[in-house]
This record gives structure tokens, sequence and C-alpha cells, in this order.
């Protein structure tokens, strides 16, 4: 076995260690970009969720901003956040470069289309059973945790699988302007240096990575589902 | 009020609750007063007036039916009781509680005095049956032992224990709406809400959950407020019946009284709904062979307005009183409020003076006669054979 992936991929295991670092950088870009997007997101997609008219919470001034900005975002290519938010990560982070400086684009970039799979998600929930709910004393809170989180767990858990997928593009993305990853690693030897063996190995571990993650999420989802 | 379902099961119940639920019927206190409530519903471009300037008062103890075709704004008003629809003016009293005065966190409280019931059930699809009745008994300070039991009794109550660790996916309608009965009574309501409840329901479900209202009413003392646009429903449990047409309510009464003698014509088109005692109008209407009639033959109408009429043996006595023949073309009597209700469609044959005759001594009898169709023999003495 080790014989053959030597023959077929010379340049893969030469750079081993490279290669398996760049997928560990990769996880954790993302795994600590996906956490920020999942608070802000859910934050912000219940909170669109609960001040739409007719909403539990109804209030248009605070729904009309929150949307705007949720557009706003979406609509700028992400390359163009990339560089934009360099001068903003250097406040936060204290780096516009490496896998610290990948965090706020990602965040940024990421966080509003989250958000709309929440909104997405929420929706779900029928009018009837909050007001079943609202009917019986809940509040609000109460209705936000035990009603519309609780009833819509495998929408919420499909739109997270969906995110997270598109999360990885977006790291890979962020990796070729110097944070590392293996879209970085796929760039600089499998494009650059012509090592097409580097292109093929970086494309099966997002493969195996990508399928982990929609199988874990189908679960959830199915688990939850009655 | 803390008399519901303290007891153990249904079967058991005790004689105290049984007493204490009668005391509460006596009381005719209102349990829920609406007062000059108007809801206007504003979209950008035009308003729509859902109720105007209802006022209505739901007597404890009760089962108020309050009956509209759809858009009457029967489920608006329903709304206003509980305050899960703001009035745009008036007041909502609550056993002496203005509802519309109070702070949120008040207005939840109260409303756990009040349960309810939909149509489309609206139970929780992620939680099991014993999940959707605890649900409103969770984080009131319950310790997890007095909610089992306490859940267990509501679905015993409604005939469900086995079905307690299921989804509602796997329940029929009638189940559903059952486990959302159990649901509505974990906070020990005195007033239950039922908006359409029976709406979605085959006829044997619907003949069993009105059997809980019925049986909740009269053994627990609930004050249940129904909404329905099926006349069978009120007739089956409904007190009392309040009709409404484009967001006011153009009649009120008890369900006896609207059914004998409905007086608006949304009422009658109700009641006629359910009596049958109509299609002969509209056989005579389309000049059907079935009510051909000779020219010594008319056909009438009996029905009664008062509750003692029906048990009379009114044909046999005007025929032979009258020497005329009573031929029974159609009837129906049915019960409501345990009183005969109903009427029959007959064709009187006779000669002119005798069959006149007759139909002054049955109305003399406190029958309504209506004479639907006459023979050429009757309009020649006058326009009308009665």
């Amino acid at each position: 076995m080790g014989q053959i992936i030597a023959q077929w991929m010379p340049n893969v295991v030469e750079k081993s260690n490279d290669f398996w670092k760049a997928i560990a950088d990769t996880l954790v870009m993302t795994a600590w970009s996906g956490v920020f997007i999942f608070v802000i997101g859910l934050a912000v997609g219940i909170t669109l969720t609960v001040t739409k008219r007719d909403g539990i919470a109804e209030n248009a001034a605070v729904y009309q901003t929150l949307d705007k900005i949720v557009n706003l975002l979406r609509s700028i290519p992400f390359i163009i956040l990339l560089a934009g938010l360099m001068p903003l990560s250097r406040l936060i982070m204290g780096t516009a470069i490496g896998l610290k400086g990948a965090i706020v684009p990602l965040v940024i970039g990421c966080a509003p289309f989250y958000s709309r799979q929440v909104e997405t998600a929420l929706a779900t929930v029928e009018k009837g059973k909050i007001e079943a709910a609202e009917s019986m004393g809940c509040s609000g809170p109460g209705i936000v945790f035990r009603v519309y989180l609780r009833e819509s767990i495998a929408p919420i858990a499909r739109g997270t699988t969906i995110t997270i997928i598109s999360l990885f593009g977006l790291v890979a993305m962020a990796g070729a302007v110097g944070a590392g990853g293996l879209g970085d690693f796929a760039i600089r030897y499998g494009h650059d240096r012509g090592q097409t063996d580097v292109t093929i190995a970086s494309i099966i571990a997002m493969v195996v990575i990508v399928t982990g993650v929609q199988l874990a999420g189908s679960l959830v989802a199915k688990k939850n589902t009655h | 009020m803390e008399l519901i379902i303290k007891g153990k099961g249904d079967a058991e119940m005790s004689t105290a609750v049984r007493e204490k639920a009668a005391d509460v019927r006596e009381n005719t206190t209102a349990a829920i007063r609406i007062e000059n409530v108007s809801k206007i519903f504003r979209t950008k471009d035009s308003d729509f007036t859902a109720l105007e300037n209802i006022s209505l008062t739901v007597n404890r103890g009760e089962i108020l039916g309050i009956v509209g075709f759809s858009g009457a704004g029967k489920s608006t008003l329903v709304r206003i009781m509980n305050l899960l629809e703001q009035p745009t003016s008036g007041r909502v009293w609550l056993d002496g509680v203005d509802l519309t005065d109070l702070k949120p966190k008040e207005l939840r409280k109260q409303r756990r005095r009040i349960g309810m019931i939909f149509q489309q059930f609206q139970l929780f699809a992620s939680r099991t049956v014993f999940q959707n009745v605890a649900f409103p008994l969770q984080h009131t300070g319950l310790k997890k032992e007095e909610i089992r039991e306490k859940v267990d009794r509501l679905l015993d109550l409604v005939g469900l224990r086995d079905k307690a660790a299921v989804y509602p996916s796997e329940l029929s309608g009638g189940q559903k709406q059952r486990v959302a009965i159990a649901r509505a009574l974990a906070t020990d309501p005195e007033i239950l809400l039922s908006d359409e409840s029976t709406s979605a329901l085959d006829p044997q479900a619907t003949k069993t959950v009105l059997k809980i209202l019925k049986k909740l009413n009269r053994e627990l003392g609930i004050t249940i407020v129904l909404i329905t646009h099926e006349m069978d429903v009120v007739r089956e449990i409904c007190d009392r019946v309040a009709v409404m047409e484009h967001g006011k309510i153009v009649e009120e009464g008890t369900a006896f009284s609207i059914f004998s003698s409905p007086e608006s014509q949304i009422t009658k088109d109700f009641v006629n709904t359910t009596m049958h005692l109509t299609r002969i109008d509209e056989l005579i209407a389309e000049n059907d062979p079935l009510v051909d009639i000779s020219d010594h033959q008319c056909i009438v109408r009996l029905t009664y307005p008062e509750p003692h009429s029906a048990d009379y043996p009114m044909v046999s006595e005007v025929s032979r009183k009258f020497g005329i023949d009573v031929n029974i073309f159609c009837g129906n009597t049915d019960y409501v409020d345990s009183r005969p209700i109903g009427g029959l469609v007959a064709v009187l044959e006779g000669p002119v003076e005798s069959v006149r005759e007759a139909i002054r001594y049955i109305r003399s009898r406190h029958i309504r006669v209506e004479v639907l169709k006459s023979g050429t023999d009757y309009r020649t003495v006058d326009a009308k054979c009665g």
C-alpha cells in the first residue's frame, strides 16, 4: 500500500508532514470560525424571526436593519472581504495574516449566510405552535428555546451542514492568501509547481472531510425527525 | 380555583369534586366578559374590521358555542379571550381581572387559567405525547415526580396513557386532539377555548372529542367556549349559542331557542344545515314530481317552537278529530339540551273547511304551521289553505 502511494504520489509522500499540517490547519480554521459563525448566525437568525412582522417580539426597526446588513454582507464577494477586512483583522486579532488573520473575514463572510439558514429553518415552525405555547403562558425566551429551536433541530442541522461545507470553500480561499491549509497547499505545489498528485491528494482529503460532515449532519437531522 | 383534575382517574371522580362542579355551574357570574371589543387589522393599503364593538359574556360553567361561516370573526373573537390577539379597543375581563391592562408577566400567569385547543392540534412534533402534556408544567417549580403523576392522570382522563412514549406523528387525528386536550388541562384551567377543535376530525373522532369536552364541563365544571361552523356540534353539547356574521354577534340565546326559533337569516341558514326539513322547499321550487299534489291536497311543514309539544300524538288526533288524511312526507325530530326539537312535513287531504279547521287547531297547540304548497281547491277559497 505504502509503495503504491509512493509510486503514484511522490510529491505528497515527500511533503507528508506539510500535507498533514495543511489538513489540520483547514480543520482548525473551520472549527474556530465555525464556532463564532454558529453563535452569531443563531443569534441573528432568531432575532430576525422574532422581530419579523407578526413575530413574538415584532420590531420593524431591528428587523429592517439586520435584514439589510445581512443582505449587504452576503452580496460582497468573499475575496473582496478578505482584502478589505485586513485592517479590522489587525485591530481584533492583532494580525491580518496566517490562521488567526483568517478568522475575522471567515466569520463576517459566512455568518450572514448561516443567519439565513437559521431563519429559514425557524420558519418551518408553524405559527399555530407558537400560539399554542403562548396560550399555555410560555414566555418569550421559553418560546425561542422550547418551541422554535427544539421543533426545528432537523432543519437547523441541515442548514448547519450546508454552511460548514461551504465554509470549507471559504477556508481554502483564505488559505490561498496566506492562511495555510489545504487550499494553500494545493495551489502552492499542485498548481504553481505542476505537482498534480498534490492537487489530487488535497481533493481526496476534502472529499473525505465533506462526506464525514454530511453524514454527521444527516444523522442528526434524521434522529430529530419524528 | 383548584378543583380541576386533582382527583384520581375520571372513573373514580370523587363526589366532592362533582358537587363542587355543580356548585360552580349554578353560580352564574361571568367567567369571561368581553366589553365593546373591536379588532381592526391594519395593512398597508386597507383596514379590515374583524370584530365590531362586540360585548359578550361567557357564564361560569356553561358550554358556549360561537358559530358563523368562515371569515365571520369567530377565531379572532376566541383569541381576544386569552389576548392572543390584542383588541384595538374595548376590554376583556377574566373573572374580574382586566386582561387588557396587565403587564406581560402577569398576563402569562392569567393565561394559564385558560386552556386552548386548535383545529390543527398544534402538538410539538419533536416531543412525545408525555412530553407534550408535560410542556406547560416544566419550569414551574414542580418536581419531576409530580409532573409524571399529573401527566399520567391527564392521559388517563383522555384515555391515552398507553401512548405516552409515542410521537404525535404516529397518532390519528382524534388521538392528537385528545393529547391536545390533556395538554391544555395541565395548568388546571377554569376555562377551555376550543377553536374548531373537531373540524378536522371524522364523525367518530368528533363524537369522542365532544364526549370528553362534555365530561370536562359536567364533571369538572370547566367553562367551555367552542368555536365551530358545524351545527351538529352545537346541538350535541352547547348550552348557549352566539351567532356571528361580519364581525358582529347577530343572535344569542340558549341552544334550544336558537334551534327552535332562529330569528336572523344566517341563524336560519345554519339551523337548516342540520335539520333537513327545508329540503322540501327545494323540491317545490324545482317542481319535482315528488311534490305533485291533487286539487284537494296541501303540503304543510309543522315545527315545534316550544319544548313540550313533541311527545303529543298530534297526527292521529288531528286525523281523527277533523276527518282528514295526514300523510307524513318526512320528519326530523332531534334533541337539543335533552329537549325534543324538529318537526315534520306532511300532506293534508280532505274537505277544504276541515283542513283549515285542523290547521287552526294545530296552531292553537303551539305548533308552527307553514303551508308550502296547496291544491287548486284551496286557492278558490283562500290564497292559502291556512
